[in-house]
This record gives structure tokens, C-alpha cells and sequence, in this order.
């Protein structure tokens, strides 16, 4: 009975689950085949794939502080930020995970992020922007999201993923200015065919598309999946709802500072266009549209709401 | 979390361990012998409040079972939205008040609400210097001392103190970084 009850209450979403795998079977698949294609035409990419490999290395290894360079964030110790650490704490006990370090940038744009390749190495960061924005439960409900990126390991997920697309697009680029420049013999050009560094660019460049439309759709699903597990542990998706549209919608642009500190940065505050339905613009995007995140917390607030039997 | 929860980025709500509470009586008399430290008799449940029809039915009838119960219970609000079910009651019987916080768990967890539970604090005191509270982790299953001198003030000292003590009688989290304040607890 309990347990149904829980189950009830806090599931998963199959559908989610669903079009998350065949888009990481999709990316598996596009690995296998470039490897097929590679092994059949003799090519030896060896020099790519290491160069590939350390660089992504790095940036994984590094990520949490490349991304606290980044965004100018400080680590702030609990008497620094003793509000900002006491939701942590609270959610990683909730969540049975270790704490991850607390920062906070000083900038006005509202905005959190979380990083580091293991929850032993996780950074959450939020700017004071969105902490002067947002009221307690709100800024709950960002972090639980951002804490789930770090649960569900998000960053070993999307650098794995984004390996082969980082390959093909080095791989573009060399041969691209090898080609230009007559680096390659043209052994092929017997047969009266086109150049083979034709050829390559042409691949490369496609296998390179697929994969990076296939890493921004996975990079969707997982904001949708940290949005789900994040609500569910604080069990107020209505919070994280509306620090969504407080953050993405019209009123993070209307700037908390005084106007006349704020004056230089008016210039970078724009207007992006509204897309209806499906769109280019979602294709490439790495966030779902605001109304699908929005959809799916509503979802999430009615199976929560259910009364008790 | 496994591999495939990793892969699939799903995390699956913790589950509670309740037992675990029921070792308190017999820590309670260590802590009695070595540092005279007694029970207040009172204890609280920390809880995050779902939202929705579903908590809101279910704290209504949590609020009858306590009501009927001559008004040894409080629930209040602290800054962070979590709800501290408080029970008061006499200091001699500590087994009294843990099978009543204990009631008050298994309730919450049978309706489906086991992952929203924070902790649960019963606080000692010696008369002499401030209360001390000990903290029991639902997801870990381990407790932890807590001991405030003032505001976002704790003494570490006197917590590692209380760790030695019990160290045989009650599970302590080994993981100090999980040892975290809960500043303005009730009773405490």
C-alpha cells in the first residue's frame, strides 16, 4: 500500500524515458556507423580522435571551474550566504546526495547553473540577480533542478555525447583548410571522381550536423527530466513553474538595478522571436520552449495533487 | 543512483528508513550517564509540504489525530517552507514521544509522502548551557548532534563530544559535511 502510493505519487514519465533513449540510441548509432565507414575506406583519423578526446577531457575535468570562470562565480561559505547554503542543505538531505559547493556570481541577469563531472565535484551557482528576483521557494525550486543536472550526471552524459560531433567538426575544419591549401594527393582523381578531401569534407560535415541536432535534442530531454526529478523532490513544481517564467519570460527582462547603473547594459537586453509550435529555432535550441517545460510541471502538479486513499 | 537512473536521467525518490528511531531510548540513557544530558520531551518531524489537494487532505487528518492528543502538538512554519510537527510532552518518557513521532512518519510515508520527510529532532538539554538537539536523517538512516549557541552559531566542540559518546549506541553520520545546521528548530 505505501508503496503504490509512493510509486503513485513520484513517477517517472515512460514517454520522457521513451524519446530520451532513441536519441542516445540515435547518437550510438551514428558512432557505429562513422566508425563502419572509417574502418571500410582505410582512413586513419588516430590524430583527430586523441586531439577530440583531450580537449573534451579538459573540459569535463574542468568544467566546474571553467564554468565558475566564466560566469566571474565565488565560492561563498555558509556565514557568507547562510540562506543560499541552508536550501542546499536542505535539499541534498532530502535527496540523500553530498553537498556540492555553493557560489554566487554578482551579475544582474537572472540565472543558475551546476556542473562538475561527479556529485563529489559539483559546483551550483546562482547569480544575485536571480537571487534578488526570486523569493525562497522559487530559488528552492531552481536549485533542485540544478541539483538533479548533478544527480543525473549530466555533464559525463552530454560530453560522451557530444564526442563524435566534436571529432567531425575537426575533422570539417582540417580538411576544409588541407583541401584549400593542396595538403592531400588526389589519388582518387584517376577515376574522374570528385577529390577525396571533398568527399571527407562533405561526410564529415553531415555526420557533424546529425550529431550536433542529436546532442541539442538530448541537452532538451535532460532539462525536461532535471525539471520532473527536481520538482518531485521539493514537490512544489508550481514554484519551479513560476521561477521559470520569472527567469525565461518577459519579466527577466525588466531589470532589478537602478536605471542609472544599469544604463551600460541596456544595449544587450533584446527580444527574441516568439516561435508557435515547432520551429527551426527549437531544433537548435539546448532548453525546451518555456510552454513545454511549463506543460509538463502542470502534469506534475495534478499527479502530486491526487488526494490520499 | 544506477547506471542505467544515470543514463536515463531519472532519480528515483529516496525512500525513509523509520525504524531507526527506536534506538533513541537506550542512546538517551548514554547520553544521560556520560554528558547529563536529558530529554526535554520535545521532538519534532521536519517535513517539505507537498502542494496539491493530496498533503493538504492528508495534513488535515494528521491535525485531528494531534488534535485529539490535549494539545502536546504544534505545527509551525520556518523561513526555508518546511513544516516542524512539534510534540511536547513530559521529559520522563522518551519511548512515549518516539512512537508518537514515529506515528506521525508513518502516516506521512503510507499516504506517499516518505521522500518529503527532512529529518526528525528530539532535543536534550543539561540545564546549564543551551539545548542540544540530536537529528535523525530519514535518507541516510544516521543521526547526527546539533548544538546552536546563538544565531548561525554552533558548537562543534560539544557535537563531537556527543558523537564519541554515542558512537556504539546510535548510527552517527560519518560524513561531517552532511552535519547541517538547522538554526531556530523548535525546542532548541
Amino acid at each position: 500500500m505505501a508503496t503504490n502510493a509512493g510509486s503513485r505519487r513520484f513517477r517517472s514519465d515512460p514517454g520522457l524515458v521513451a524519446r530520451m533513449t532513441f536519441t542516445m540510441f540515435l547518437i550510438g548509432a551514428l558512432y557505429v556507423a562513422v566508425i563502419a565507414v572509417l574502418i571500410a575506406a582505410h582512413v586513419n583519423v588516430g590524430f583527430v580522435v586523441v586531439l577530440a578526446a583531450g580537449l573534451l577531457f579538459v573540459q569535463y575535468f574542468f568544467s566546474d571551474k571553467m564554468a565558475l570562470f566564466g560566469m566571474g562565480g565565488r565560492i561563498v561559505t555558509p556565514e557568507e550566504a547562510p540562506e543560499l547554503h541552508g536550501i542546499v542543505d536542505r535539499l541534498c538531505a532530502l535527496a540523500d546526495m553530498p553537498k556540492p559547493r555553493v557560489a554566487i556570481a554578482d551579475i544582474d541577469m537572472p540565472n543558475a547553473f551546476a556542473t562538475g563531472r561527479n556529485p563529489k565535484h559539483a559546483v551550483v551557482c546562482a547569480t544575485t540577480g536571480i537571487m534578488r528576483r526570486l523569493d525562497t521557494e522559487e530559488l528552492e525550486g531552481v536549485l533542485s533542478h540544478e541539483l538533479s543536472h548533478v544527480a543525473h550526471r549530466d555533464v559525463a552524459v552530454m560530453t560522451f555525447a557530444s564526442f563524435l560531433g566534436m571529432c567531425a567538426g575537426l575533422i570539417t575544419r582540417f580538411t576544409y583548410y588541407s583541401g584549400l591549401f593542396g595538403g592531400f594527393d588526389d589519388r582518387d582523381d584517376r577515376d574522374g571522381g570528385a577529390p577525396a578531401w571533398i568527399v571527407i569534407l562533405l561526410v564529415s560535415l553531415l555526420v557533424y550536423l546529425i550529431s550536433f541536432l542529436l546532442t541539442r535534442a538530448l541537452s532538451r530531454y535532460r532539462e525536461l527530466s532535471a525539471d520532473r526529478s527536481g520538482a518531485l523532490l521539493t514537490g512544489r513544481p508550481s514554484a519551479l513553474a513560476s521561477a521559470l517564467q520569472k527567469v525565461t519570460g518577459d519579466i527577466a527582462r525588466i531589470p532589478t538595478r537602478d536605471l542609472r547603473q544599469a544604463e551600460a547594459f541596456n544595449a544587450f537586453y533584446f527580444t527574441p522571436a516568439i516561435a508557435n509550435g515547432f520551429s527551426i529555432s527549437s531544433l537548435f535550441s539546448t532548453h525546451p520552449s518555456l510552454e513545454k517545460r511549463l506543460a509538463q510541471l502542470a502534469k506534475i502538479s495534478v499527479e502530486l495533487g491526487q488526494p490520499v486513499a | 543512483m544506477g547506471l542505467l537512473d544515470t543514463i536515463l536521467g531519472r532519480s528515483k525518490p529516496v525512500k525513509p528508513d523509520l525504524d531507526a528511531l527506536f534506538a533513541l531510548p537506550s542512546a538517551a540513557v548514554t547520553l544521560e550517564a556520560s554528558l547529563g544530558l536529558k530529554p526535554t520531551g520535545v521532538g519534532s518531524v521536519c517535513v517539505k509540504p507537498a502542494e496539491g489537494g493530496g498533503f493538504a487532505g492528508l495534513r488535515d487528518q494528521i491535525d485531528q489525530l494531534l488534535a485529539a492528543d490535549n494539545d502536546k502538538y504544534a505545527e509551525t512554519k520556518d523561513s526555508f517552507g518546511f513544516s516542524w510537527i512539534t510534540r511536547s510532552g513530559s521529559p520522563d518518557d522518551l519511548a512515549d514521544l518516539v512512537t508518537d513521532l514515529h506515528a506521525v512518519n508513518s502516516s506521512l510515508a503510507d499516504a506517499g509522502f516518505g521522500p518529503a520527510l527532512l529529518c526528525t529532532l528530539v532535543v536534550f538539554s543539561d540545564g546549564r548551557e543551551p539545548a542540544l538537539g540530536l537529528v535523525y536523517l530519514y535518507k541516510r538512516g544516521t543521526w547526527y548532534p546539533f548544538a546552536p549557541t546563538g544565531p548561525d552559531k554552533r558548537d562543534n566542540q560539544r557535537e563531537l563530544g556527543v558523537r564519541a559518546a554515542l558512537g556504539d549506541d546510535l548510527k552517527i553520520e560519518a560524513d561531517l559535511t552532511r552535519w547541517f545546521p538547522v538554526w531556530g528548530a523548535p525546542g532548541l
